[in-house]
């Protein structure tokens, strides 16, 4: 995908505050009657026109996938970030047109499974609200951890509690609950696959354990929700575009180089799923890699570079775009 | 390691140990070799945990005799591989995250065996496997559909349907065989003389 993809029109119809932090979204196609149909754990891009700044965030559906009328996404805000999720929060109302992206589906279940184990931190509870509906309606064993801070943080603990009964296992960490993740994959059947999504440290203590006991990687998946790193403004020169493009502070090299009109590749954005890994035709300075795709001997080799989260400090970048 | 013709080529590895928590090992004729080189760089109480699954070739006994040396916890020989796969299915059917798979020995033990373990809900990448001994190939006729066991021969003549085949490296993980195309469709009679290539 690239941002020429980005050509879905959709009316907000619904904005409902979640929780204190947490604010839920409605689309409905701006025309015709549905959208395109998705598996459970797809997202969407969300673009943003904010002020000078384009934003392209995605979000995970969490609507129902047989119901496709609307689209639904669930966003926290965090007031220490670029400055996406405040945007929605703050300047996306009920009747606004935006522009949103077809689905795509980058953690999705994996079907010749015989089991699955959904382990979610926080506001990772997203995708796997439209991935127990979709389990759930083709009869798919599943469990679900869900830790969080405390249970009016928690969106949808209590409505999917209701919905999947004892498939849903709450933690609460104000009322001194904590996930034990290697109790949760103790006995698994042969076949189970395991998904996680949430903070980076639930991601990288479930991978660990999950390694420790012998499961191997096919069986596991992750979605991290990254996000672009901030820091100081840089210059990118584009050699085939013959541009050269400036990148604010709180705007990450792939929108900088949307917004100077190349149309780069990507699907995630967020530095996972390696589409748009961009090859470095020089770089005097440093490249501050972000991204969970690039092997760290690709890193230290200064040959390639993830613009949707990746930084540069230094006098000079030239990238082949 | 041979490098495939094209992409659906198996193409194998080299049997490791690997963490788990209980270790199943599948292997056939030299396969048997592969377990115990294995084992000479295997922790001392690796096959406390690992059971062996094996079908031994006519003559083979003395590899038999070096596997149960292993001790692992269950040993098993079965007469053939048709024979051992259901042993294979009741197994991984009550079996628990944590058990790794290993497979050794011919393509046709290592196809077979992968079929079974993905229908488990094993992915194949997460198998470790190590070809050894005999390259004949398990080849299905795409023509009548009919399976032909340790084929050695290029072209090949279809057993059930007698069709002249030409083996391809195109392979079916879904049906763990190799393609085999009739080669004289054109001007029957045309096939190219029949000689030994898988040995």
């Amino acid at each position: 995908m690239s941002f020429s993809n980005l050509q879905m029109p959709a009316k907000v119809t619904e904005v409902v505050q979640v929780t204190p932090q947490i604010k839920r979204f409605r689309f409905e196609p701006a025309h015709g009657s549905e959208f395109r149909s998705f598996s459970g754990g797809a997202h969407i891009i969300v673009e943003m026109n904010d002020g000078h700044l384009v934003r392209r965030n995605a979000y995970s559906l969490m609507s129902h996938p047989a119901h496709v009328s609307s689209y639904m996404i669930s966003v926290l805000r965090d007031d220490a970030g670029r400055g996406g999720s405040r945007f929605m929060h703050d300047q996306i109302k009920e009747g606004m047109i935006i522009k949103i992206s077809h689905p795509v589906n980058l953690f999705a279940a994996t079907f010749n499974a015989t089991r699955h184990l959904l382990i979610a931190g926080g506001i990772g509870i997203t995708p796997f609200v439209a991935m127990m509906e979709q389990l759930s309606l083709e009869n798919r064993p599943f469990e679900l951890h869900y830790a969080a801070r405390s249970q009016k943080d928690a969106a949808y603990a209590e409505a999917i509690a209701c919905k999947f009964g004892s498939s849903v296992n709450l933690y609460f960490s104000d009322l001194g609950q904590r996930l034990d993740i290697k109790q949760a994959l103790t006995f698994q059947p042969l076949g189970t696959h395991l998904y996680v999504c949430g903070p980076e440290r639930l991601i990288d203590d479930v991978v660990a354990i999950a390694t420790a006991e012998g499961w191997p990687k096919q069986n596991i998946h992750l979605e991290r929700f990254m996000a672009a790193a901030i820091g100081a403004p840089y210059d990118v020169e584009l050699a085939r575009a013959k541009k050269t493009v400036s990148v604010g502070s709180t705007q990450s090299m792939l929108e900088a180089i949307e917004a100077a009109g190349v149309d780069a590749p990507y699907f995630c954005r967020g530095g996972a799923c390696g589409q748009c890994e961009t090859a470095v035709v020089l770089c005097d300075g440093k490249l501050v890699h972000a991204d969970h795709f690039l092997t760290e001997e690709v890193k230290a080799s200064r040959t390639k570079v993830m613009p949707c989260v990746s930084r540069f400090e230094g006098k000079k970048l030239v990238l082949d775009l | 390691m041979r490098l495939p013709s094209i992409k659906s080529r198996p193409v194998y590895g080299t049997l490791a140990p690997r963490t788990g928590t209980a270790h199943l090992f599948v292997a056939d004729a030299e396969g048997a070799e592969a377990i115990l080189d294995l084992a000479s760089f295997a922790s001392s109480n690796f096959f406390e945990k690992a059971q062996i699954f094996y079908v031994p070739k006519r003559g083979a006994g003395h590899l038999e005799a070096r596997l149960t040396a292993l001790r692992p916890f269950a040993y098993n020989a079965s007469p053939s591989i048709a024979a051992m796969l259901p042993r294979l299915s009741q197994t991984l059917s009550t079996a628990r995250m944590g058990l790794r798979l290993y497979l050794a020995g011919t393509e046709g033990l290592i196809g077979q065996a992968t079929k079974v373990a993905t229908t488990y809900g094993i992915h194949h990448d997460a198998i470790i496997a190590e070809h050894r001994g005999s390259m004949a190939r398990r080849v299905q006729c795409v023509h009548c559909k009919g399976i032909i066991e340790e084929v050695k021969t290029q072209p090949v003549i279809c057993s059930h349907c007698g069709l002249r085949l030409f083996v391809r490296d195109h392979y079916s993980r879904r049906i763990a065989a190799f393609q085999g195309v009739c080669i004289d469709a054109e001007q029957p009679g045309s096939a190219p003389a029949i000689q030994e290539v898988f040995r």
